[in-house]
């Protein structure tokens, strides 16, 4: 659906030619939720602006759904742009608008007569639970609800593609719940394709089917959600993993701890527990497990659990080596 | 005094009615080009929708190079200019041609500067939208800046009220031309307090005006 190629964007400033994205060729596929992620400054802006011509690439290609929009005139690409939503994480709504004049300014951009705007700016409105808030000012909304506001907006001209640049940076953890939520049914209900930018990593588990992760202007590692979050191989992406699945142990613990720490982790399709009482039986160690969770990728879970082992060295090592052709990944973290 | 005060109505009437007809006209012709103007440099600006470096310097220099030449010597400087147009050089008419000519520049400043006060994404959302650049203008930019441009007008406003006065000395009529002929030629008092007291009402009650506008159509 989207397709990137091969596109660099510099900047010219004072300080000189900053790069913003670095040769990066991604393919978005029809109907996924992709996202991006990357620290602050990684170019991920950017690339997403690029994606809709906001930003000129300096090189390479943009197609989506097969239309190569550097070759558009500006009236085409004004038009092209009414099939591509854009959310931002500062709203950017009309304050002199009402919610209804802020969504019906996206029909009017397309040319749609005033006698059929009113009915699908209610749609909208119904679609983003802000049927009864048509004729307040922006002001009087909470983020939350400015950001349902600028989803109407964008959803106004049946885009096939929309584009989310930080849209629940700005908002609190439950309130990025429910527009995430919404975003689902959008991506459900529509079949269209999502493209989200996001430092938070949260927010890629909880909708992204794929990822691509940024560092100084270029993809780093590309993958399926669950791959990225199962087996990173970038540091820079376990960072970001870890921001979701880690847990704190406390120090007191780990003090107190005789035996050998480790940390599984276990894919969805293996029985974990399994795995550890087949290794207990094997093996004359004995294992007490002091912390576990399942987190869900999407809809897949993976397990991960720390534990303590105990026995003789050599029968450790053996139970470990064991359990490391079993697990979908093993860390000692602190040896007896 | 009092007597002296009703003897002078009729002259102070038409006085004020020659400032209004400067002030508006010049204040009209400030809305009709140096608004446009305005918004020009504005949209032609880095980074925005309709961006050109050439446009923008160009216009820019025209509106600092009349916006530094003092009032008082744009008024003497444009006599030929004023003659040309209206075929006279004295009376409110041919005073409102250089009125005019400082107030363009001026309006177009503040609209400039009200226009920037909008936070650039939202510009970007409309273009996002795929929105036409008259669009953006008519519906994003104008509504946004609507409070600017309105005190923005007032400003003019009542600067306009103040050359006006200078506009009179060379012959233009009106508040500033009573007070000179006889508050400062015939040393009357009572002219010169009346003068600057209706000055001082007038200056006021437009301020007033323009605040109260400003203020009913702000929505944030
Ligand atoms: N308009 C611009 N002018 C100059 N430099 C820019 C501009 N936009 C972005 N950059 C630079 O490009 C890099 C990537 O920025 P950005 O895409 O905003 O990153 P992110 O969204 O990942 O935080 C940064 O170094 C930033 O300073
Ligand atoms: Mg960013």
């Amino acid at each position: 659906m989207i397709t990137i190629e091969n596109v660099s964007k510099m900047f010219k400033t004072k300080a000189g030619l900053v790069t913003g994205v670095d040769e990066v060729s991604l393919d978005i596929r029809k109907g996924e939720i992709y996202g991006i992620v990357g620290y602050s400054g990684a170019g991920k802006s950017t690339l997403l602006r690029c994606m809709n011509i906001l930003e000129r690439p300096t090189t390479g290609k943009v197609w989506i759904d097969n239309v190569d929009l550097l070759s558009l005139s500006s009236k085409e690409l004004r038009e092209a742009r009414q099939s591509i939503g854009m959310i931002f994480q500062g709203f950017y709504l009309v304050s002199s608008k009402t919610v209804f004049e802020n969504v019906a300014f996206a029909l009017k951009a397309a040319g749609v007569p005033k006698s059929k705007r009113k009915n699908r700016v209610l749609e909208l409105l119904e679609l983003v639970g802000l049927r009864e808030k048509a004729n307040d000012y922006p002001a009087q909304l909470s983020g939350g609800q400015k950001q349902r506001v600028s989803i109407a907006r964008a959803l106004a001209n049946n885009p096939k593609v929309l584009l989310c640049d930080e849209a629940t940076s700005a908002l609190d953890p439950g309130t990025t719940k429910s527009i995430l939520k919404l975003l689902k049914k959008i991506n459900q209900q529509f079949g269209i394709t999502i493209v989200i930018i996001t430092h938070e990593m949260e927010v890629v588990k909880e909708i992204c089917n794929r990822c691509a992760v940024m560092q100084e202007g270029r993809v780093i590692e590309e993958g399926s959600t669950y791959e990225i979050f199962a087996n990173p191989t970038e540091p820079l992406t376990k960072a970001f993993i870890q921001t979701v699945l880690s847990f704190e142990l406390p120090a007191k613990l780990l003090e107190n701890c005789t035996g050998t720490l480790m940390r599984l982790q276990f894919r969805g399709d293996i029985a974990g527990e399994a795995v550890v009482s087949d290794m207990l039986q094997t093996f004359s160690v004995s294992g007490n497990i002091l912390h576990g969770k399942v987190e869900y990728i999407g809809e897949t879970p993976l397990g991960i659990f720390i534990m303590e082992m105990t026995g003789e060295r050599s029968e450790v090592d053996k139970a470990v080596a064991y359990l490391k052709e079993r697990v979908n990944q093993l860390e000692v973290i602190q040896h007896a | 005094m009092l007597d002296r005060i009703i003897e002078l109505l009729p002259e102070l009437n038409t006085a004020f009615l020659e400032t209004m007809l400067m002030v508006g006209i010049s204040l009209l012709v400030a809305v009709l080009i140096g608004l446009p103007m305005g918004i020009l440099l504005y949209v032609t600006d880095k980074g925005l929708f309709l961006e050109n470096k050439f446009v923008k310097l160009v216009v820019g220099i025209i509106v600092n190079l009349i916006r530094s030449i003092p009032f008082i010597i744009l008024l003497v400087f444009l006599i030929p200019f004023t003659k040309l147009l209206t075929n006279t050089t004295i009376g409110p008419l041919a005073a409102s041609v250089s009125l005019s000519v400082a107030a363009i520049p001026f309006y177009a400043r503040i609209v400039e500067s009200a226009a920037r006060e909008i936070d650039k994404g939202v510009i970007e959302a409309a273009v996002a939208v795929g929105a036409s650049p008259w669009m953006i203008i008519k519906d994003i930019i104008f509504p946004e800046a609507k409070p600017g441009l309105i005190s923005g007008l007032t400003i003019t406003a009542i600067s306009l009220i103040g050359y006006s006065a200078m506009a009179g000395t060379v012959g233009g009529g009106g508040i500033g031309d009573l007070a000179i002929r006889y508050g400062y030629y015939r040393y009357d008092d009572t002219v010169m307090f009346t003068t600057v007291i209706v000055l001082i009402v007038l200056v006021q009650f437009v301020q007033y005006l323009g605040d109260f506008i400003a203020k009913a159509v702000n929505k944030r």
